[in-house]
């Protein structure tokens, strides 16, 4: 497997505070990093960089062979390659679901509009929302909203998905509707650098798990290792916050 | 009430309302071109414009159009800058539209989310299309009372033009007031005149705006 | 012999001349404004009267009089009223009739809307702590109808200073009319023209541009 993703000793600050302090990482083609810590350490800060949407003050961050930190230009070709979404969908409500989704490839790309909306459908039906095409997004439940967020992000056909705790606003009925769709799209070979709270999801989706805190990479593991058996202090203080979470079910 | 007076004007009645509209569209037009505009070189904060911009408004909204007429139809052919007098209606209406629908503008765009620019620009889009699809239309949804409002205010300012030398309705009546007597009946067609004019285009914008209010927010 | 267009206005008291032009478009602004305030409050207390035609007849009269364009309304009453009832009105008590029912009109919409943008619970909650309908009025709502209300009545009075220069059509000897008289007396002079009439521009601009950035900062203050 290729290396997709190499994020080089990163820092990012905002008004004097380091959010970000030194980040290292590497995702390979195909696999899904989950990313985890407590509030403020720089987890949503570390997408964001990647993408673009804020800019790193030093470090370089690499896709493939192309260095995408420090560009002024042309992001949104960086962006048509990495997909993300939101904890707060985004869904554009002065359109329709399907208009929604075709808006990025028809537009953005370039793609004809007949493909487009085949891909949509089938995609929609995957998710079970099949017949939500032609409604307007304030009609749906989050759970919904955000499943189509998904669509609208895989549609692009990206390299590399991030997930910004998506399921952070929503009711817990709705959770696992989401994170199911997501497994399947791990398990079809998507590589995924996903920030979340749900530890038995990240458990059951990670390839690698990140430990990150104040701004640094604290404990990088294997999913297995890193919640039944963590090597570090701050990672077993953090997981223990979860003590009831963290509980398999057998 | 002479009504044979009346029915024998109308015409010329026409003729002044249908000059009034006309530039006072035209200066509609425009000021909504130099409002977005402006708008836009604030928002993306564009180094030099956008100081521009701001200056711009802020002359634009605190001198009456009257000046700004004297001064584009008078002043500048003195230092050598001729316009002709449709010219300055369309200009000086313009210049003073500009700035109220660049606020307009401004209050539209400021209530569109930041999440939805990111949400637009992680798709993939340019920044051009991301205005275009994503905030354009929430913005005017959101504008479109402040932009009509301004729509009937610039109609409104068209009184005005009876400083330039065209035939606009108030140059009109004033010519057949001082013509003939008969004041009654010409202030009269007056106020008739500018009720045909304005009338319609309240009722336009209503309709347009509850349109675009269904295209922003879907009901 | 060619005097240059801009040492014209340092001649003499031509600068004063166009003030004192000026003077007489602010003095009719402020009498409206200060007329518009008073019966405005009235207006603005009577569209909120419980009985149903008298509202309706206000906001009636309320679009009629904000409908026309003000310089109809001026010659109406200029010429009009002169023809009508026989009147001898000069120009300066029409352009002060003409608009302070304009002004008058539109700060009592104002005051309506403040007053109604007020939320009902306010009152309750203010009335739950045992405070007196005096104390209420004085504590909870007047505050916060003038914190509504006076940017917006600052930006009236911006609008009715711009619209006095409307009086110029009806012969009132205010700074266009000034502005003129001075270019025709230099009539010599190639740029008269230009340099006079950017004055008043830079004029009106002087006195409206402070109080409205003022009502601008006191939305921001009070938002």
């Amino acid at each position: 497997m290729d290396t997709l993703l190499r994020v080089n000793h990163i820092a990012k600050s905002f008004d004097g505070a380091g959010v970000l302090r030194d980040v290292s990482l590497e995702i390979r083609e195909g696999q899904v990093v989950v990313i985890i810590g407590p509030s403020g350490c720089g987890k949503s800060t570390l997408l964001r960089c990647i993408n673009g949407l804020e800019k790193i003050d030093s470090g370089e961050i690499w896709l493939r062979n192309e260095k995408i930190s420090g560009l002024t230009k042309d992001l949104h070709l960086v962006r048509q390659k990495i997909g993300m979404v939101f904890q707060s969908y985004d869904l554009f409500p002065h359109m329709k679901v399907m208009d929604n989704l075709l808006l990025g490839p028809v537009r953005a790309l370039g793609r004809s509009r007949e493909e487009t909306e085949q891909a949509a459908m089938a995609m929609l039906e995957r998710v079970g929302l099949k017949d939500k095409a032609a409604v307007y997004p304030r009609t749906l439940s989050g759970g919904q909203k955000q499943r189509v967020a998904l669509v609208r992000a895989m549609l692009m056909q990206p390299e590399l998905l991030l997930l910004d705790e998506i399921t952070a606003a929503l009711d817990p009925e709705m959770v696992s509707e989401v994170l199911n769709v997501v497994i399947d799209l791990a398990r079809d070979g998507m590589t995924m650098a996903i920030v979340t709270h749900e530890m038995r999801f990240a458990e059951a989706v990670a390839d690698r798990v990140i430990f990150l805190e104040d701004g640094l990479v604290v404990e990088e593991d294997t999913p297995e290792q890193f919640f039944h058996d963590p090597q570090t202090e701050r990672a077993k203080q953090f997981l223990q916050s979860f003590s009831y979470a963290s509980k398999k079910q057998r | 009430m002479d009504w044979t007076f009346i029915l024998e004007h109308v015409p010329d009645y026409l003729g002044g309302a249908w000059v009034t509209l006309r530039f006072g569209l035209y200066g509609v037009g425009c000021s909504m071109a130099v409002g977005l505009l402006c708008c836009l070189f604030r928002f993306f904060r564009v180094p030099v414009l956008r100081v521009i911009a701001r200056v711009y408004v802020e002359l634009s909204r605190n001198t009456p159009l009257l000046v700004q007429l004297f001064f584009l139809y008078a002043g500048l052919p003195r230092v050598g800058v001729k316009l002709s007098a449709e010219a300055c209606a369309v200009i000086g209406l313009t210049f003073l539209g500009g700035g109220y629908m660049a606020e307009a503008f401004r209050s539209g765009l400021d209530s569109v989310e930041k999440a939805q620019k990111e949400a637009g620009e992680c798709l993939g889009l340019k920044g051009s299309q991301v205005i275009r699809y994503v905030l354009l239309p929430q913005a005017a949804a959101t504008a479109a009372p402040a932009l009509f409002a301004n729509v009937i205010f610039l109609i409104k300012e068209t009184s005005m033009f009876s400083v330039l030398a065209m035939m606009d309705l108030m140059n009109v009546a004033d010519t057949l007031r001082t013509g003939g007597g008969r004041t009654i009946e010409v202030l009269f067609m007056l106020v008739v005149a500018y009720l045909v004019i304005l009338l319609p285009v309240s009722a336009a914008a209503t309709l347009v705006e509850r349109r675009l209010r269904y295209a922003g927010f879907g009901h | 012999m060619q005097d240059s267009g801009i040492s014209i206005l340092f001649k003499g008291i031509n600068f004063q001349r166009l003030l004192g032009g000026l003077g007489i478009t602010l003095r009719i602004a402020l009498i409206t404004i200060g007329l518009s305030i008073l019966l405005g409050t009235i207006f603005g207390l009577m569209m909120l009267s419980k009985r149903k035609p008298f509202r309706f007849f206000c906001r009636f009269w309320l679009e009629i009089v904000r409908f026309m364009p003000q310089l109809v309304l001026l010659y109406l009453v200029y010429f009009g009223c002169a023809r009508l009832f026989g009147w001898d009105l000069d120009g300066e008590t029409s352009a002060v009739i003409v608009f302070t029912f304009w002004g008058t009109a539109e700060m009592g919409d104002l005051i309506r809307g403040a007053l109604t943008s007020i939320p009902v619970h306010q009152q309750e909650s203010a009335a739950a702590l045992g405070l007196t309908q005096g104390q209420i009025y004085r504590h909870v709502l007047i505050p916060q109808t003038i914190r509504r209300l006076l940017p917006q009545a600052i930006n009236l009075s911006t609008r009715i200073i711009k619209t006095t220069a409307l009086v110029k059509m009806i012969n009132v000897a205010e700074v266009l009319k000034v502005g003129q008289q001075i270019i025709g007396q230099f009539y010599r002079s190639p740029d008269a023209a230009f340099w006079v009439y950017l004055t008043i521009f830079l004029l009106y601009f002087i006195i409206c541009w402070p109080i409205s950035s003022l009502a601008g900062w006191l939305e921001k203050r009070w938002a």
